[in-house]
């Protein structure tokens, strides 16, 4: 009887770049072997705004508002980064309210991009009302912070030399209110998605990303965390007075696709502990430095003070120079380091700006960690990287 | 690992040593320039030793993480050399962060790839020739990453018109815009 030999078809196919489990506008060209993916090419672009471009041509004060547009889910910490950047340029140091107050807002952003990234999960795999409960809990932070600066996702609260405005009346009790009302959602959460066994079948053992790999391919934040390394630039390389707090890293030795879920679920309760810290032992400094140039006029002086209305003036149109040099400053954000790099040549806007953005990353490491897995496996595998396709396109 | 919540005050004068030492393993000659700015380290290395200076400092020095790397094109400030390559690799053993440039004349523009030594460099080397038109002699896969393949022109360079629209010349941009 003759044998019948089979035939090694190997297809390539493209998955998105409008797909709905991409995130985005992220194109995969993948070599496919039936159902097992040999290869993933990673195509970006389709997303890219020259912000980098852009900057260059505006003033630094001006530059903040691009910066949020980068990681939309998280714009808090990428004001965060870009500001300790120019501020180390210029020697400003925040007063103690003002730094208190930056670690506050980019906690609760953590937690409200840790929730899309629960509840887009939850609906790629087919929990359809995790991603219900995760938008209902995002949305009294988005309520916060709208009460906190006017705006819900493009907040550039946090400046150069301190954050925007103080906290307004009511907003330290309505926070409160949420801490307290957190951790029951979170049980809520935990009880809906942790032990369901679609969710235990679909991501434990699926997608591991090994400790050398993820070291070798640069991966940051909770997906290195996840994976065994205890890196957290909260802790190993404290910055506005992360120091002060008590808050543990959670890892896990797995690196598999529910280990960066559990990391990411753990990491949200440390953040409600260093709110209710941050909140107890809130200084009554400033909140702004006052610096002759850089930093905006109290507001209250305007109608009164012929210098710091010319300085108001100055300081939005004109903008401040600032010092020579070059500088590099990384924030631990809910995806990882986020840096800006920023040349200075002493004019009022940035010579150069650069953005490490950690999806930009994330993006091209998952070839390493789909080879060998199903197409259905790869949504959830990209899914537990938490991709925002704005920082990486840029 | 262990956790230690304070700053070690000595990462400044740590980082200086490990640049001693990399002086001395790659010669005298091939390190262009030290600088510390910042609370921040900076090497310029010469081109030709740029992989072994990474090799080294990934095996011996123990920078496991290349974190960045991107491009800085410094044509109105200074002539030649006009771009710099800037390297920011990351030790997560001796929690320090150093800076490595190699600066490049626009004539000879080109830097080996570092892919083999840190595979994050691949997304970044692309990003680097995409932008700025820096060639990178060896890498597996050099194609434009964020524009589209047939973008004339490399828009980070600082003569590429900030107002540019498909079918313009590049060098006569129509709209001249200055923002203050």
């Amino acid at each position: 009887m003759a044998t019948v030999e089979r035939e090694q078809a190997v297809m390539t196919i493209n998955m998105g770049p409008q797909h709905p489990s991409t995130h985005g506008v992220l194109r995969l060209i993948l070599t496919l072997e039936g159902e097992t993916i040999v290869d993933a090419e990673p195509v970006i672009g389709y997303l890219h705004t020259a912000i980098e471009k852009e900057a260059e041509h505006k003033t630094y004060h001006k530059v903040i508002t691009l910066n949020d547009r980068l990681d939309y889910v998280s714009g808090m910490t990428n004001n965060f980064a870009y500001c300790l950047a120019v501020e180390k340029l210029l020697g400003i140091e925040p007063p103690l309210r003002g730094q208190y107050l930056r670690v506050i807002v980019s906690e609760l952003q953590r937690i409200a991009s840790h929730l899309v990234f629960l509840g887009t999960t939850a609906l790629e795999i087919g929990i359809m009302s995790g991603f219900f409960y995760c938008f209902r809990e995002r949305e009294k932070i988005l309520d916060l912070f709208e009460m906190l600066c006017g705006a819900r996702l493009t907040y550039s609260y946090i400046i150069v030399g301190g954050v925007r405005y103080d906290l307004p009346e009511g907003w330290i009790e309505k926070c409160r209110e949420f801490l307290r009302d957190f951790p029951k959602a979170w049980q809520e959460l935990d009880e809906l998605i942790s032990k369901n066994p679609i969710w235990l079948n679909r991501t434990k053992g699926v997608g591991v990303l090994r400790k050398e790999d993820a070291i070798a391919w640069g991966v940051t934040g909770p997906s290195l965390r996840a994976s065994g390394v205890l890196w957290d630039l909260r802790k190993t390389m404290p910055y506005s007075c992360y120091e002060h707090f008590d808050f543990e890293v959670p890892t896990s030795e797995d690196g598999d696709t529910y280990a960066r879920y559990w990391v990411r679920m753990l990491e949200m309760l440390e953040s409600i502990k260093i709110v209710r810290q941050a909140l107890e032992n809130l200084p009554s400094t400033p909140v702004l430095a006052d610096h002759p140039w850089a930093t905006p006029p109290p507001k209250n002086l305007l109608d009164k003070d012929m210098e710091a209305l010319i300085r108001h003036f100055l300081f939005y149109s004109r903008g401040y120079p600032v010092p020579k040099g070059e500088a590099y400053a990384a924030v631990e954000s809910a995806r990882g380091e986020v840096g800006f790099y920023i040349v200075s040549d002493g004019s009022e806007k940035p010579y150069r700006m650069h953005m490490r953005s950690p999806s930009f990353i994330h993006v091209h490491a998952l070839p390493v960690v789909a080879k060998g897995h199903l197409i259905a496996d790869l949504v959830a595998i990209l899914a537990s990287f938490d991709p925002v396709m704005g920082e990486v396109d840029r | 690992m262990s956790l230690e919540t304070e700053q070690i005050p000595t990462e400044i004068a740590r980082t200086i040593q490990t640049v001693e030492r990399l002086k001395n393993q790659l010669g005298q000659w091939a390190v262009e320039e030290v600088k510390v700015h910042n609370n921040e380290v900076t090497v310029v290395v010469k081109r030709d030793s740029l992989t072994e200076a990474m090799r080294y400092l990934r095996d011996e020095e123990k920078f496991e993480m290349l974190v960045d790397a991107t491009a800085v094109d410094y044509l109105p400030l200074q002539d030649e050399p006009r771009f710099d390559v800037v390297y920011h690799l990351l030790s997560l053993t001796h929690r320090l962060r150093l800076r490595i440039k190699v600066r490049i004349r626009s004539d000879d523009a080109w830097v080996p790839t570092v892919c083999h030594i840190y595979p994050s460099a691949n997304p970044y080397e692309r990003e680097i020739w995409d932008m700025f038109g820096i060639k990178i002699e060896g890498h597996p896969n050099l194609k434009r990453i964020l524009t589209y393949d047939e973008f004339p022109g490399h828009p980070l360079r600082k003569d590429f018109p900030l107002f540019w629209q498909p079918g313009q010349p590049l060098d006569k941009p129509e709209k001249q815009f200055e923002e203050w």
